[in-house]
């Protein structure tokens, strides 16, 4: 045996990124097994109870919710796609920052990975596709809760799962990219800070009409009202031409958040 | 298997590294000796192509860590100087998900896991969560850890810093079967006794600088005495002794603690010391080891 490697190709990605995402998503799924199975379950049953406290509950007081096309819906049909779009946000969230800020800065698990062939890109992306994986999982679970309740309205309410994961991807990505510039707890807590008001004012429960302009403003810039509109669209079947715009902000957001990431990761890890 | 010359490392303005130079072959077991925060960890992080250098050259197994990476990993085993393992999945989770990092088939990973956990005495602690595991029983999991990908180069940082002396003699015993199969092993330690067990040749390091190379009896015969009495008059009364004693024997060295006389023949020394009248407290005569060139080398202590 040879006790040099024959050279090949070097730099750019080749430093960053090994193919072996799934080796990443592999291991999560082996911890999941061994060690957090009931987190798991927690995080399908917390938007089945809201829906049955509000939608059921509640929505007897309220009656139905007219649409901007015009269109009436019962108020559960209305919040369904609503907590649908937040748990795939808080699910994304949750797991490419405080799970991803653990993992980094105590459990030491990426530096054990990164003394491997895995490169940070692999990291990255086995870390997000988990996360997708799972906010797949639990859409799938909710779209069948409300299948069974009859709060799918359209055909379309099938196209709301892929909807779900590309909104999942885009807080994802950009959650990493957040987490990658953080350095403590007190700065974690900024997340929360950011998604408690964007959770309760996005349009999840009520339609922004009731504030004055500006604020709709605001909201229309975040990104948890693009998620409510697109995945409430395909689960009622009220898809104007705009609903396109919904898309393509996730997508930017995408963009934005892999490309920070990618560069953060470079600087952290390969210094 | 790794060439490093004028090897550097800055943080700001601190130097972690400054400028070494050494050469590890294939087969032969390398150790880098010296205090804490001598530059033994980042000089192992920079072979182990996870830090990239400030300066000098590096290549590991032919290649430059800058390039590649990842190829050199594939070709390493890790033992970082603190545990790392996978507190979320058993012993066998650990090494069959370590195996998949490197890409290696699921079936060949977990037949590998098999024999590493007897390799490591831990095949009956096989589906117990690291968390259950003793420190030593830790230790021995993130060795077996990196022999996972079979590598060619295995690099272990302080490896049984904090364990008991059993925990001790039985990882050593291990590491040296892995050397005579032929693993080319690079270790950093403080102990001495470790150096002395684990390494066919090391340099000593200091400040981020090597202050001297050979084998462990080399360095000894160079810089040291082949025996050295140790004698304890009491803590205020080591300066005067010392004094009194200053044409016996080739060397002397005053700790706060003790004095050390460094002799080729130290009964004889312990005659002399009682020739002129001074009655130590306790007095004891050993071969002289790793720690006595670094003291003669630095004129410190390894531990403090």
């Amino acid at each position: 045996m040879s006790d040099v490697l024959a050279p090949g190709r070097s730099g750019g990605v080749s430093a960053l990124y090994a193919g072996n995402a799934r080796a990443v998503v592999a291991r999560n799924l082996a911890a999941t097994k061994t060690s957090n199975w009931t987190v798991v379950l927690s995080g399908f049953f917390e938007p089945v109870f809201y829906l049955f406290a509000m939608g059921v509950g509640l929505g007897t007081y309220v009656g139905d919710v007219t649409l901007p096309s015009g269109l009436h819906v019962e108020y559960a049909a209305y919040i369904a796609p609503g907590l649908l779009a937040v748990s795939a946000m808080n699910g994304a969230v949750y797991d490419s920052t405080w799970n991803v800020f653990f993992k980094m800065r105590f459990a030491r698990l990426y530096e054990a990975m990164l003394a491997t062939s895995l490169g940070p890109l692999d990291v990255a992306f086995g870390e997000i596709s988990y996360a997708l994986l799972r906010g797949a999982v639990y859409a799938t679970g909710f779209l069948t809760v409300m299948q069974v309740m009859g709060l799918n309205l359209s055909w379309t309410a099938v196209l709301a799962l892929p909807a779900v994961v590309l909104v999942a991807f885009g807080f994802a990505s950009f959650g990493m990219a957040i987490t990658s510039l953080m350095k403590t707890f007190q700065q974690m807590d900024w997340i929360n800070i950011v998604l408690l008001p964007m959770f309760l004012l996005s349009a999840t429960f009520f339609p922004i009409s009731v504030y004055p302009a500006p604020l709709q403003w605001l909201i229309q810039a975040m990104p948890l009202w693009h998620a409510v509109e697109l995945v409430r669209g395909l689960t009622t079947g009220d898809l104007p031409p705009s609903t396109w715009w919904h898309v393509v902000y996730f997508v930017a957001m995408i963009g934005i958040g892999l490309t920070v990431t990618t560069r953060r990761l470079r600087a952290l890890f390969l210094a | 298997m790794v060439a490093a010359r004028g090897l550097t490392k800055r943080f700001g303005d601190f130097v972690a590294v400054d400028g070494i130079d050494f050469e590890v072959a294939p087969g032969e077991s390398f150790g880098l000796l010296g205090p804490n925060g001598a530059g033994k960890s980042t000089t192992m992080r920079m072979v182990g192509a996870v830090s990239a250098r400030s300066g000098g050259d590096l290549t590991v197994l032919g290649l430059d860590p800058d390039d590649h990476g990842p190829r050199i990993r594939a070709q390493l085993g890790v033992v970082p100087q603190e545990d790392n393992l996978d507190g979320e999945l058993t012993a066998r989770g650990n090494l069959v998900t370590y195996g998949r990092y490197f890409g290696i088939p699921r079936s060949v990973c977990a037949q590998r896991a098999t024999e590493l956990l007897e390799f490591a005495q831990l095949s009956e602690r096989a589906d117990a969560k690291v968390d259950e595991l003793s420190g030593g029983m830790k230790r021995r999991l993130t060795i077996a850890r990196a022999l996972v990908n079979e590598p060619r180069l295995l690099m272990l940082d302080e490896p049984t810093t904090g364990l008991d002396p059993q925990a001790r003699h039985i990882l050593w015993d291990r590491l040296f079967r892995l050397k005579e199969q032929g693993t080319t092993l690079v270790v950093t330690t403080h102990f001495m006794d470790e150096a002395e067990q684990l390494c066919e040749r090391l340099v000593v390091v200091d400040h981020g600088q090597i202050m001297a190379e050979g084998s462990p009896a080399e360095l000894i015969r160079r810089y040291s005495s082949r025996e050295v009495a140790e004698l304890r008059f009491g803590t205020d009364r080591n300066e005067a002794a010392a004094r009194v004693l200053a044409e016996v024997g080739d060397r002397l060295e005053i700790l706060p603690d003790r004095v050390l006389v460094y002799a080729s023949d130290g009964e004889a020394i312990l005659e002399q010391v009682a020739a002129r009248g001074l009655r130590p407290t306790t007095s004891l005569v050993r071969r002289s080891s790793l720690e006595d060139v670094f003291l003669r080398l630095t004129g410190r202590s390894l531990i403090e």
